[in-house]
C-alpha cells in the first residue's frame, strides 16, 4: 500500500525486504534506525565541509530508513515507541536537510527527491493518525519540532533526587508548610556524588516539631514515622504492612465532614501523613504501590455510599491486600521454589542480609524435609544477616555467617544464591540492600545460578540502570563505632575533607540475576515490564 | 487524640511542713511564679491543650485569683479531691478514670524541668510501651539550707534502677527501703538481658506515660495507691513475669472487651489493638531486633515494656524538700527570657541590685539597700539600709530599716523588724521577727505550728 511513490533506486532491494518482514519485531528495525540516526549526526557535525558526497550519503541513508519507517504506522501497533522513531526518521530528514541548504546553497535532485519524500511521508502519517491513535499524532507533531524524540519525555525529576538544587527545596518547603508538616532537615557532610540526596540524623527526630498530642497528623501515623526512622520496621513487606496497619487505624477514625465527600476527603486526609511519612523515612516501592492502591480503592467509592459501609470496605480491602498480594503470594512463591526443585537435598544455599521471603522460602523447605544448609552473608553497618541468622537457626537449618568481604571465598562451595530484593525496575534492574550487587557479580563469575525472590506487588515502573541517581543515604553516624574505647571517626564533622557514607540500596543488572521467582511463577528478569503491563491492564 | 495530660497537685509537700502549713505545695512561689505554673508552662510549651488537674479545693481557690496561672492558654479541667491526705497518686487516677480516653502523661505539680518532652515520648510511642518515665541525674545541692544542723543529709533512701545495654529500657528498680538483705535479680530478667547497668544517683522526675490499659487496670485492682512507690515497680516487674508471655497468640485473637472480664490481671495490661495480627505480622517481617546474641524475637516476645529516658544534662528538679526549694529558685529564673525586675516594682535609684535577683510586682525598695541574688516576692517592702543577700523572700512581707537578711527564706506576710540580723533562717508565714533580733540556723515558725505532727 504504501510501497508505490516511495520506492527510489538504491533504496529497492530494502524496501523489498522490509516488506516481506513486514509484522515482523519491530524493535531490530528500530535499533538500526537509531544507530543510522545517530551515524549521520556525527556525520554532519565531523565533515561540515565535505558536503556534496557526504550529503547524498546522508540523503541516501535517511530516505531508506524513512521509507520503511512509514510501513510501521500502518501497522496498527499501539505503542508508542515505533511510532515514536519513524517520526525520528522524518525529522532527522528535515533535520540533515537544514544542515545541507545551510552549508550549500544549491541543492542537487536527490535532495530535492528526499524533501519530497519526506513531506510524502508526513502526509501519511498524519492520515494514519486520522484513522489511528492519539499516540502517533503527537509522534508526527513532533518532526516540526526540532527537539527529537530520542530525548528522555521525562520532564520532572522527583523531587527526592534533587536536594542540591534550592529552587525545588523551596517548593518542597512550602508544600510540607502548606500541609502542616515539619521539615526535616538535612544532617552533616554529604558525599559529592549523592549529595542529591537526603542525609538525615536518627538523633534529629522529626517529633521534635511536633506538637506532642499530635492534632495535625494521627497518632498511630506518628508512631510509624517513629518506627520507620529508629529502623525499628525494616524490610520491604514489614514496612507495607505497617503501613496499611496505620491506614487501617487512620480509616477507621475518620469522620466525613460536612459537604463533602468521603471519596474525595478521605485521599486529601492521607496526603499529609504520606509526606510526613516521606520525610521519616523515604517510601519504598511496595509502599508506594500499597498508597497508590488504596487511593484508587477509595476514589472508587461511589458517592451514594454509606460512610460506615464505606469504611468497612475500604478496611476488607486492605486485609485482602495485604492478604493476596504479601501473605500469599509468600506462600505461592515458597511453594514454587520447592517444587520445582530450586531447593533440592544437598544443596549449599547462600543469601544475603535479612529478606523475610526468603527466610519463609527458606523455613518453609526446611518444613518439607529438604537437606540443605544455609551460608548467610552479612555487611556493616546494619548487620541484618545476623537477624537472619537468628530465624533460620532457630528452625534448625544449619548455617554458616560470613561478612560480604568473604563473598569471593566462600563461593565455591555454593550451589546457589538467593536473594531478596525491594524493588524490581521495569527495566529488569533488581534494587535491593547495598552489596547485593556485590553479591550476584562475584557469583556470576563462579558460574553459580542466582535466583530473585519478589512478589509482583514490588515491581515498579521505574528505570535505573545505576545506584547513584535514586537512592537513600542512611545515618552516617552508624558508621562509627567504638573498639576498645576508642571511637576513631568520632570528631568526623570537623574534618572539612571527610565524608562517611552510608548507602541503603543497589541495583543489580539483569545479566547477573538468572530467574525471579514470583508468584506468577518464574519469570526472567527482562519480563518485569510486561507484567507490569498486564498489572496495568488488569487494574 | 493522643495523649491526656494529668498534673498531680493535690501533695502536701510532708517534707518540707515549714514552708507549707500555710500555703500549698502547689503554689508556693519560684521565681515568683507559682510551682505548678512551671509543669503547666512545659505542657503548653509542647503543645497540650488541655490539662486535667486533680487538686485540693484550697489550691483551686487559690489558682483561680493567681494571675499566672491566668495567663496559661490551656483548657484546665480542675479535678478537687478530699485533703485528708490519704488518697495517693494511684488513687486519684482511679478517681478520674471516667475522664480518661486515651493514653495519658502524668506529671507532678513539684517538676521542674527543661527536658524535651518528645524524648519520653517517642520512647512510649515508637516502642508501643505501656509506661514510659523520666529520670534525671541528680545534682548535689550546694546552697546551705536554713535549719540544718550538722551532716547535710539523713541517709536518704536510695533508688536502684536497673538499665539494659541501651540505657533505654527498664529492667530494676526498687528502694533501699524495699530491699531487706540485698539486691536481688530474677534469673529471668539476667537471661533475657545479660548486661545490665545499676544506676543510684538518679532522681526520679514523676513524669510518666502509661496506656490507657494501666488506668483500667487500676480501677480493677484497688489495692495500688500510688504510682511512684507501687505502681512502677510493679509494672517493671511484671515485664519479666512468665504468665504475661506466654499468653502469645491466643489473647490477640480475643475480642478487647472479653479480655476485660478474665479474671487474673495480667490480662488488662496487655497491649491489645484491634489489628494485633496485622501489627505482629510486620514485627516478624521487620528484620529488627532489640539485642542480639540469643534466639528470641524482639522484645523477647514480650508485650509489656517500661521504658526510661535518662536527662544527663539540662535542668531537672523536684521540689519537695526545703534545699531542693532554695536551689530551684536560684535555677529557674534562668530558664525564661524574663526581665527580672517586675515592671510595676518601685525601686528607688540608691539600690544595689545584682543582675541575678528578681523583684515581683508592685514592691517598694527603698534608698541603699543592696539585693544580691535573692528573689522578692510581690508586694514586699523592703526599706532602708537593709541587707539582703542569697535569699528568697515571698510575697507581702516588710522588711524594715537596717535589717540583714542573708542566705534566709521569709515567707509570706512576714514582718521582720528593724535592725533585724538573720543568718541562714526560715521565718515561717506571718511571722514577727522582733527588732534587733540576732538569729542564725533557726527555723522561725508559730507555735501552733510546731504542735503539727
Amino acid at each position: 500500500m504504501a510501497d508505490s511513490g516511495v520506492i527510489d533506486g538504491p533504496g529497492r532491494k530494502d524496501e523489498i525486504e522490509r516488506a516481506k518482514s513486514e509484522g515482523k519485531d519491530l524493535t531490530k528495525e528500530e535499533k538500526q534506525r537509531l544507530r543510522k540516526e545517530k551515524k549521520q549526526q556525527k556525520k554532519i557535525k565531523e565533515k561540515k565541509d565535505d558536503k556534496a558526497s557526504q550529503e547524498n550519503e546522508k540523503e541516501k541513508k535517511p530516505v531508506t530508513s524513512a521509507a520503511p519507517a512509514s510501513q510501521p504506522p500502518t501497522q496498527p501497533t499501539v505503542q508508542k515507541a515505533p511510532s515514536a522513531v519513524p517520526a525520528t526518521a522524518p525529522v532527522s530528514v528535515p533535520a540533515s536537510e537544514a544542515s545541507v541548504p545551510a552549508d550549500k546553497p544549491t541543492k542537487t535532485k536527490a535532495e530535492l527527491k528526499a524533501e519530497r519524500r519526506a513531506r510524502q511521508e508526513a502526509e501519511r502519517a498524519s492520515k494514519q493518525t486520522k484513522k489511528g491513535e492519539t499516540g502517533q499524532q503527537a509522534a508526527t507533531s513532533k518532526p516540526k519540532a526540532p527537539p527529537s524524540d530520542l530525548q528522555p519525555v521525562v520532564k520532572r525529576l522527583p523531587e527526592h533526587i534533587q536536594v542540591d538544587n534550592p529552587d525545588v527545596l523551596k517548593k518542597l518547603a512550602k508544600k510540607l508548610e502548606r500541609q502542616q508538616i515539619p521539615l526535616r532537615s538535612d544532617y552533616g557532610y554529604k558525599v559529592s556524588l549523592f549529595s542529591h540526596l537526603h542525609q538525615y540524623s536518627r538523633k534529629a527526630p522529626l517529633t521534635q516539631q511536633l506538637s506532642i498530642p499530635s492534632t495535625v497528623i494521627h497518632p498511630a501515623i506518628v508512631r510509624l514515622g517513629l518506627q520507620y526512622s529508629h529502623g525499628i520496621v525494616a524490610g520491604s513487606n514489614a514496612r507495607s504492612v505497617a503501613l496499611l496497619h496505620a491506614f487501617k487505624q487512620v480509616i477507621r477514625d475518620y469522620t466525613t465532614p460536612q459537604n463533602e465527600e468521603l471519596s474525595r476527603d478521605l485521599v486529601n486526609k492521607l496526603k499529609p501523613y504520606i509526606s510526613f511519612l516521606n520525610q521519616c523515612r523515604p517510601l519504598s516501592a511496595s509502599m508506594g504501590n500499597a498508597i497508590k492502591y488504596i487511593k484508587k480503592e477509595i476514589s472508587n467509592i461511589p458517592s451514594n455510599c454509606k460512610e460506615d459501609e464505606a469504611k468497612n470496605k475500604l478496611l476488607n480491602c486492605i486485609e485482602s491486600y495485604i492478604n493476596e498480594k504479601i501473605i500469599l503470594a509468600g506462600v505461592a512463591i515458597a511453594k514454587c521454589a520447592i517444587e520445582k526443585q530450586k531447593i533440592s537435598d544437598g544443596d549449599v544455599i547462600l543469601v544475603y542480609g535479612c529478606s523475610s521471603l526468603v527466610n519463609h522460602i527458606l523455613c518453609k523447605a526446611f518444613e518439607k524435609s529438604r537437606k540443605f544448609r544455609v551460608i548467610v552473608v552479612d555487611s556493616r553497618p546494619r548487620l541484618e544477616g545476623k537477624e537472619a541468622l537468628r530465624r533460620l537457626v532457630q528452625k534448625g537449618i544449619s548455617c554458616t555467617y560470613v561478612l560480604i568481604s568473604a563473598v569471593s571465598y566462600i563461593l565455591p562451595e555454593v550451589s546457589k544464591v538467593f536473594l531478596g530484593a525491594h524493588a524490581l525496575l521495569a527495566n529488569g534492574y533488581v534494587m535491593s540492600r547495598v552489596g547485593t550487587s556485590q553479591i550476584a557479580l562475584v557469583a556470576k563469575a563462579f558460574n553459580v545460578p542466582v535466583l530473585v525472590c519478589c512478589e509482583t506487588y514490588k515491581f515498579c515502573d521505574r528505570v535505573q540502570t545505576d545506584s547513584f541517581v535514586s537512592n537513600e543515604l542512611d545515618d552516617p553516624d552508624d558508621l562509627i563505632v567504638t573498639r576498645k574505647g576508642t571511637t576513631p571517626l568520632e570528631g568526623w564533622e570537623n574534618e572539612s575533607s571527610l565524608g562517611l557514607l552510608n548507602l541503603v540500596y543497589d541495583v543489580t543488572p539483569p545479566d547477573f540475576v538468572d530467574l525471579v521467582i514470583t508468584e506468577l511463577g518464574m519469570i526472567p528478569c527482562t519480563s518485569v515490564p510486561v507484567v507490569l503491563r498486564v498489572k496495568n491492564v488488569d487494574q | 487524640m493522643e495523649l491526656q495530660a494529668v498534673l498531680m497537685a493535690a501533695g502536701g509537700g510532708s517534707r518540707m511542713t515549714d514552708l507549707t502549713y500555710n500555703t500549698p505545695k502547689a503554689m508556693l512561689p519560684v521565681g515568683n511564679k507559682p510551682l505548678m505554673w512551671y509543669p503547666l508552662n512545659l505542657l503548653e510549651k509542647v503543645g497540650f491543650e488541655e490539662v486535667i488537674v486533680i487538686t485540693t479545693k484550697e489550691v483551686q481557690k487559690a489558682m483561680s485569683t493567681d494571675l499566672k496561672i491566668k495567663d496559661v492558654k490551656m483548657k484546665l479541667d480542675v479535678v478537687s479531691i478530699q485533703e485528708d491526705g490519704d488518697m495517693g497518686t494511684a488513687d486519684a487516677l482511679r478517681h478520674i478514670q471516667p475522664k480518661i480516653k486515651t493514653d495519658i502523661l502524668v506529671l507532678s505539680c513539684d517538676l521542674i524541668t527543661d527536658v524535651a518532652l518528645h524524648e519520653v515520648v517517642d520512647l512510649f510511642r515508637a516502642h508501643n510501651a505501656t509506661m514510659a518515665m523520666l529520670m534525671s541525674k541528680a545534682h548535689e545541692f550546694t546552697e546551705t539550707v536554713p535549719g540544718q544542723k550538722g551532716k547535710k543529709k539523713t541517709a536518704e533512701q536510695r533508688d536502684f534502677v536497673g538499665v539494659d545495654k541501651s540505657g533505654k529500657r527498664l529492667l530494676f528498680m526498687a528502694n533501699e527501703a524495699d530491699l531487706e538483705d540485698g539486691l536481688s535479680i530474677r534469673k529471668s530478667i539476667m537471661r533475657k538481658h545479660p548486661r545490665m547497668l545499676i544506676k543510684t544517683g538518679l532522681v526520679d522526675a514523676h513524669l510518666y506515660c502509661l496506656k490507657k490499659a494501666v488506668v483500667d487496670f487500676l480501677t480493677e485492682n484497688k489495692s495500688i495507691s500510688s504510682i511512684r512507690g507501687e505502681l512502677v515497680p510493679y509494672l517493671v516487674r511484671k515485664q519479666f513475669s512468665k504468665t504475661v508471655n506466654s499468653q502469645k497468640l491466643k489473647d490477640d485473637t480475643d475480642d478487647q472487651t472479653q479480655e476485660k472480664n478474665d479474671g487474673p490481671a495480667n490480662h488488662e495490661l496487655l497491649i491489645s489493638s484491634r489489628d494485633e495480627p496485622l501489627l505482629q505480622l510486620a514485627q516478624e517481617r521487620s528484620c529488627w531486633n532489640d539485642h542480639r546474641g540469643d534466639m528470641s524475637e524482639a522484645y523477647h516476645g514480650g508485650k509489656l515494656r517500661c521504658y526510661v529516658h535518662i536527662m544527663d544534662q539540662g535542668l531537672c528538679c523536684r521540689v519537695n524538700t526545703l534545699a531542693a526549694y532554695i536551689e530551684v529558685n536560684r535555677l529557674a529564673p534562668k530558664l525564661f527570657e524574663e526581665p527580672s525586675v517586675h515592671p510595676s516594682a518601685d525601686i528607688s535609684e540608691r539600690c544595689q541590685m545584682g543582675s541575678d535577683s528578681i523583684i515581683g510586682a508592685v514592691c517598694h525598695i527603698a534608698d541603699k539597700t543592696s539585693i544580691k541574688r535573692s528573689t522578692i516576692g510581690n508586694f514586699t517592702t523592703v526599706k532602708e539600709k537593709v541587707k539582703v543577700t542569697n535569699s528568697i523572700i515571698m510575697h507581702g512581707v516588710t522588711i524594715e530599716e537596717g535589717c540583714n537578711i542573708q542566705g534566709s527564706v521569709i515567707c509570706s506576710n512576714a514582718v521582720i523588724g528593724r535592725g533585724a540580723d538573720l543568718k541562714y533562717c526560715l521565718v515561717g508565714n506571718g511571722q514577727h521577727i522582733e527588732p534587733e533580733a540576732e538569729r542564725t540556723n533557726e527555723i522561725i515558725v508559730g507555735t501552733d505550728q510546731l504542735m503539727e505532727i
